[in-house]
């Protein structure tokens, strides 16, 4: 624009010099760091064009594109490549995605992540085992009980010690729980994402009673810290059946109006069904697990396949859908919010007296009241909170499922007080590989559907 | 051990194993054959990479490993798993452990049996600086790109924030 106001001022406007470098454009052509604007497409390797037209964004080989396809003379400009996030409200939490558009249709994504990365595994490593379940509650903030819980299956095995049976139930029925308030949260943002602020509301409504329950119980409506080595932290708080029932039927009352809502309405399954389909060959190629493996058809649950706990002696179905799509995605949620009260109600039946924790004074701490009576007690309870319990030496993978897949702990120990390695298996961070799939072909416009429908939770992918 | 739950017979070269303390199948194949190791898994009827990650073991070389299995610093971990198909009629895990050395980090990538590979390899390179071979996109995933070093490595500092104590402002 400079030259041509330039012109007028200075001279006729039909002079225009034909030598000399192109001043139409506004920037600077060379600065100090070199060119500032593209190189022309025929420079492109062959190598670096397969990164940035192929494999780089992930998609299986059927999808690809073939390099010997692309004209390089003359460049196909039709696409562009858009970025989404990694501050877009519907990308639940900080998600970056890079879309490749032909038109509104999503052709490649690329998701971008790390923008909440802290370290956990590294600071695993500089925490006891007693501390250690305040580090990953913190990974799947939605779902924290899970990873307190495999935390402590993890470092139990390593220890070897054999729980007792309240121990197990009440983790059983805090499990559930979590799992009845996760998927109620992620049917609370999917209506958000699809347009349904009803749902949104119905969602946190809902989950606030089972948050209730959890402070009641645990004093914390998230991050509990509450499923330790050992046990657990407390016992349930007196009239804790009476809470759970009313929990329970308020639930299952209003999963009724969220089939009136949104199951058959004609708005929502137009937004969801047949959106972001997946074959069960690709969600198993891509290591999915949890409601995205389910919804294709593969009937996995860990809860069902490899029994911990005691899932073995409850009643449950693991509900599978058919086409892999958002549908069958919500419609497996909802369900299994269904299946969760199903084994509430027997925990609720079977919950057997007795002890929270392993009483052995080396891993669990002394009642309050007997510090002040004991010297034994003093000392178990300063060691255990100064040094920590040492475990033995070895190494060992548990695996549970959580609300969004397997979430999986390994563990190696030296025989010190602090885990040497503690990996999490972070079902968010496996799960998102399937979402270019899932999205390709599809409309822009549904691609925030179908995030939504992966169910990823940063913390947990980042870690 | 019930027959339906014995461990696969593969095809492969004997590869040292034994059993974890939570029951899963362990394999030690030297990195030469890992990939040809887990191939035959995949074939076999594991059809999943549940996980794949690292450790260092710096600092730690005295871990128990079989006859035939030299320590190294790091070792790879991987997780395959059997969803009740194919010649593994029960579900069950493997976990192959195989020994990287320092000077030479690097083994084959799994991609090519395993999509699911993808990122968990990114995460492994990001994390320790294992390089992984015929990965399509080995960048870093979880770090930011010109961050320098591999974090979860244990001589890579935890890195403190100085803090200063300033002097309390007394009651009075």
């Amino acid at each position: 624009m400079s030259d041509r106001t330039r012109s007028t001022t200075d001279g006729p406007a039909s002079e225009t010099p034909d030598t000399g470098p192109d001043t139409s454009s506004p920037f600077v052509r060379e600065t100090a760091e070199g060119s500032q604007e593209l190189a022309s497409r025929r420079d492109t390797t062959p190598e670096e064009l397969e990164r940035e037209v192929g494999s780089v964004l992930r998609l299986p080989e059927s999808h690809g594109v073939d390099v010997s396809d692309i004209d390089i003379e003359h460049p196909d400009d039709e696409t562009m490549i858009i970025n989404m996030g990694p501050q877009h409200p519907s990308t639940h939490g900080v998600l970056r995605l890079m879309m490749e558009l032909d038109g509104e249709t999503v052709l490649r994504t690329k998701p971008i992540i790390g923008y909440l990365h802290t370290g956990m595994e590294k600071t695993a490593e500089e925490l006891t085992y007693q501390q250690g379940a305040t580090n990953v509650t913190r990974m799947d903030y939605l779902s924290p009980l899970n990873n307190e819980l495999v935390f402590s299956l993890a470092t139990e095995k390593l220890l070897g010690i054999e729980l007792p049976p309240r121990a197990i139930w009440i983790r059983m029925l805090l499990s559930e729980l979590q799992r009845v308030s996760s998927h109620l949260m992620w049917l609370a943002t999917n209506g958000m994402d699809v347009g349904s602020t009803t749902m949104m509301i119905f969602g946190f409504r809902e989950r606030e009673l089972v948050l209730g329950f959890f402070e009641k119980t645990t004093g914390l409506r998230m991050n509990h810290n509450f499923i330790r080595p050992g046990g657990t932290a407390a016992d349930l708080p007196d009239g804790w059946e009476d809470d759970v029932e009313v929990i329970l039927d308020n639930v299952t009352s209003r999963l009724a109006d969220y089939d009136a809502l949104l199951t058959g309405q004609p708005i929502f399954n137009e937004r969801v069904e047949g959106v972001g389909p997946l074959t069960a060959a690709e969600a198993i190629a891509l290591s999915a697990t949890g409601p995205i493996l389910r919804s294709t058809g593969v009937a996995w649950d860990l809860r069902r396949a490899m029994p911990y706990l005691a899932y073995d002696d409850v009643d449950f179905d693991v509900i599978i859908g058919t086409y892999g799509d958002n549908f069958d995605r919500y419609a497996i949620r909802i369900n299994e919010i269904r299946e969760s009260v199903r084994i509430l109600w027997q925990v609720l039946d079977k919950m057997p007296p007795g002890d929270y924790r392993v009483q052995d004074k080396k891993l669990t701490p002394p009642p309050r009241a007997r510090i002040d009576e004991s010297m034994e007690a003093l000392i178990h309870h300063f060691k255990i909170f100064t040094e920590g319990f040492k475990v033995p030496e070895g190494e060992v993978y548990v695996a549970i499922e959580s609300p969004r897949g397997e979430l999986g702990c390994y563990l190696v120990s030296n025989g010190s007080s602090k885990p040497f390695r503690m990996h999490i298996r972070a079902p968010s961070f496996v799960n998102l590989q399937s979402l270019p799939v899932m999205m390709h072909g599809g409309l822009v416009a549904d691609a925030v559907a179908t995030i939504s429908s992966v169910d990823p939770v940063m913390g947990e992918v980042d870690r | 051990m019930t027959p339906d739950t014995a461990p696969v017979e593969l095809s492969i070269p004997a590869v040292p194993r034994s059993t974890s303390i939570d029951g899963h199948d362990l394999l030690f194949p030297h990195r030469d054959v890992y990939h040809d190791v887990v191939a035959a898994h995949r074939e076999a009827g594991y059809a999943m990479l549940a996980d794949l990650t690292a450790v260092d073991y710096l600092g730690h070389p005295g871990r128990q490993l079989p006859d035939g299995v030299a320590p190294e610093r790091f070792e790879l971990v991987v997780m395959l798993l059997s969803l009740a198909s194919g010649e593994v009629p029960h579900a069950r895990r493997v976990r192959i452990r195989v020994q990287v050395p320092e000077d030479d980090a690097e083994v084959t990538s799994l991609w090519d049996l395993y999509r699911g590979a993808e990122a968990m390899e990114r995460e492994a390179y990001d994390m320790y600086g294992i390089t992984f071979r015929g990965h399509p996109d080995l960048t870093r995933i979880l770090m930011p790109e010109d961050w320098e070093g591999h974090p979860l490595r244990k001589d890579f500092g935890v890195g403190r924030v100085p803090v200063q104590f300033r002097e309390a402002p007394g009651p009075r």
